[in-house]
């Protein structure tokens, strides 16, 4: 799988071309037709080994990440920024990061600790108090490599250390990853995948693919917080990483449609593959804006646990992202032809 | 070998308080062509002697402390996430997503981890973290990880060196391996220069936990004077001017009562007679470098303190001007070379 590749990217919310061109070249080299739409979705026509087996599928994974965006340049010439989606602010301190098109590096220091009053520092810095120094020596020099308008992601290198994968963005380039490898196998019946953007400021990205696909059935490969960290108790964990990929039984944007969900179970189960629930119940993904295109699309949510979400680096299980492919593959099988019925 | 990469390579390297030994090899290989003599301590401080010409030479020390704030592992939790404390002076908010890499029976990497914001409460949220919040999570089995990083493992924060714009340079440790990248541009500079002093360069151990290294170094070389290269406050937006130096302006020389007149205002009088760039920085008490034991080993060592603006200390983007270096290496080398007898003897007549 692409994973490395696709996690050392940058990709912010409305700036996904490094990744789009990444899939886009993966396309042509398994030689699928594909083709993008006026927001920059990408979407890929997956033929299956048997004719007139079409369910209606659709297979989504986004593309964007959360990320800054630079709002303005002080007379200093240290940069200003917004945040582009949940990005944990609480990550942003002591990161280098890069900038616009051309990767410039930067760094989100902060104050010295000799440099604090009293009190100073039992607040959280929030991103009105944080700024990126790209090393320029005024205004004048900053404005010749970046401008307000570019955006910013962390620069973090993807390691994998036994089992686990360390990288930045794996919200969700996982989810591309795996959708990529399910595009390079052989299946029943055919589907639609769809690399969608900007999925991380509000679902837009989907809502207007899938008016284009108006598929059936809708299927959103995702990444998912897994909160099984240090002295969090077993019932907040949401998910727990190495227990197979999760599937969603509601957040605050879906519900997943019961036949959907039942039919990722007997999968699973068929092909003893383990598989748990999101135990968190908020947030949304593109299965919100999927399930309500249109007349409607039946639409459930597949995940892989992920440890610091939407910080610098984050951290999942290789064998969840792989059980994540299988589970999914053989779900393809299962409605080739009937679908849910 | 240039600067660039120098400062590169020991900035990437680790060297925790107390812990310095790898990397003191690694300077003492670095430093030989250079000079004439290599030597450790007991502590692990490396000694860089350079021999002088003639009679009575005067004995000089310059001292750049070689060790970072780093992290200690005091305890594994039953799920296997590893609790710790710090050695030096740690802002816990820069923490949360840093890596590291912990020396235990080998070498593994781990992220530090904290809360997921999900369950923040209400009330937590606009505080700052605190340390004891905060885990290191290696993504190991507790079983591996108990053989491979026991209890009192050090681990050093993870960063690449980054070039940024001009001679800007950022990462982690720069507090003071600049200082030790000073010393490395004046042995580089004295090579074309006849000086009559011996120079004692000292990469020195454990000044984040109290000027240590300084203490017993400074005791087993026994110089006429001493200086000591640190880093001190860059200016940065919304900092006090008086507490902080611009960057790229060449390096700060301290007056104060921890430092001897007389060595401040020889160096100043050289960077003038060079037309190096230097800047002034007035302290009010003992600084917090090298400086403060420098002065009152043995029955008192002239100190001087010489230090690279540095932006954002103790955190893993600590970030300088190369050119800051060089000037400093530069003014340092023309100081030796025009030291005499006459002159060291002189800063105990007042």
């Amino acid at each position: 799988m692409f994973l490395k590749e696709l996690s050392e990217r940058h990709g912010v919310s409305g700036d996904e071309t490094k990744v789009r061109n990444f899939v886009r070249e993966k396309l042509l080299e398994m030689g699928i037709k594909h083709f993008t739409d006026s927001m920059g979705n990408l979407f890929a026509l997956k033929e299956g080994q048997r004719k007139n087996e079409d369910p209606g599928l659709m297979i989504t994974a986004h593309m964007d990440e959360v990320g800054l965006m630079v709002s303005s340049v002080e007379k200093s010439g240290h940069l200003r920024f917004y945040k582009v989606g949940g990005i944990d602010e609480r990550s942003l301190i002591s990161k280098p990061v890069r900038i616009g098109k051309e990767g410039i590096p930067g760094v989100i220091g902060s104050k010295a600790i000799h440099l604090q009053k009293k009190g100073e520092r039992e607040k959280a810095l929030t991103v009105d108090e944080l700024y990126i120094d790209i090393g320029a020596k005024n205004k004048e020099e900053a404005e010749k490599v970046v401008k307000p308008g570019d955006f910013v992601s962390f620069d973090t290198k993807a390691e994998i250390w036994g089992n686990v994968f360390k990288g930045k963005a794996l919200d969700n380039r996982a989810g591309c990853a795996a959708l990529l490898e399910l595009l390079s196998r052989k299946h029943d019946c055919g589907f639609t995948a769809v690399f969608t953007v900007q999925e991380e400021i509000g679902m837009r990205g989907a809502k207007v693919a899938a008016y284009r696909v108006n598929p059936r059935i809708a299927l959103v490969i995702e990444t998912t917080a897994a909160a099984d960290v240090a002295e969090v108790k077993e019932h907040d964990t949401a998910t727990v990483l190495g227990k197979g990929p999760a599937f969603t039984l509601k957040d605050d944007s879906v519900i997943t449609h019961p036949r959907l969900l039942e039919r990722l179970i007997e999968v699973a189960e068929e092909e003893k593959r383990p598989y748990q629930f999101r135990r968190f119940l908020g947030n949304f993904t593109d299965a919100g804006a999927i399930s309500q295109a249109r007349g409607g699309t039946m639409t459930g949510v597949i995940s892989t646990p992920c440890r610091y979400l939407h910080s610098s680096a984050s951290l999942i299980n290789l064998d969840d992202l792989r059980n994540l492919v299988e589970i999914t593959g053989g779900f393809i099988r299962s409605v080739a032809g009937k679908g849910l019925v | 070998m240039n600067l660039h990469s120098f400062l590169q390579e020991i900035s990437q390297k680790d060297g925790v308080s107390g812990y310095e030994d790898a990397l003191g090899s690694f300077l003492a290989g670095a430093f030989s062509p250079l000079v004439d003599e290599v030597k450790k301590d007991n502590l692990g401080n490396c000694f860089f002697y350079k021999r002088g010409r003639g009679e009575d030479p005067p004995r000089v020390m310059l001292c750049a402390h070689m060790d970072e704030i780093g992290l200690m592992v005091t305890m594994m939790d039953e799920k296997g996430f590893l609790k710790f404390t710090s050695l030096g002076g740690f802002d816990p908010r820069t923490l949360p997503g840093q890596e590291v890499t912990l020396y235990g029976r080998e070498p593994v990497y781990g992220l530090i981890g904290f809360k997921p914001a999900h369950l923040q409460k209400e009330k937590e949220k606009g505080k700052a973290v605190k340390m004891e919040d905060l885990f290191i999570d290696t993504g190991l089995p507790k079983e591996e990880l108990r053989e491979k990083v026991p209890v009192g493992t050090v681990a050093a924060i993870r960063r690449n060196f980054l070039s940024l714009q001009g001679e800007c340079r950022a990462g982690k440790a720069l507090d003071d391996r600049a200082g030790v990248a000073v010393l490395w541009q004046c042995a580089t500079e004295l090579a074309r220069l006849r000086h009559r002093a011996e120079v004692f360069m000292v990469a020195s151990v454990q000044e984040e936990v109290g000027t240590r290294g300084a203490v017993v170094s400074t005791f087993g070389i026994a110089p006429d004077l001493g200086i000591a290269i640190d880093v001190c406050h860059g200016s940065f937006p919304g900092a006090a001017e008086h507490e902080v130096s611009p960057l790229g302006k060449g390096p700060v020389i301290t007056y104060g009562p921890n430092i001897h007149p007389r060595i401040a205002e020889k160096l100043h009088e050289t960077a003038r007679e060079y037309q190096l760039p230097v800047q002034k920085d007035f302290s009010p008490g003992p600084t917090g470098t090298d400086a403060r034991a420098i002065q009152v080993s043995l029955e008192g060592v002239p100190a001087g303190l010489l230090s690279i603006p540095l932006r954002y200390m103790h955190t893993s983007v600590e970030l300088l001007d190369l050119e800051d270096i060089r000037s400093a290496g530069r003014l340092l080398a023309y100081f030796i070379a025009d030291l005499s007898r006459s002159f060291v003897e002189g800063l105990s007549c007042f």
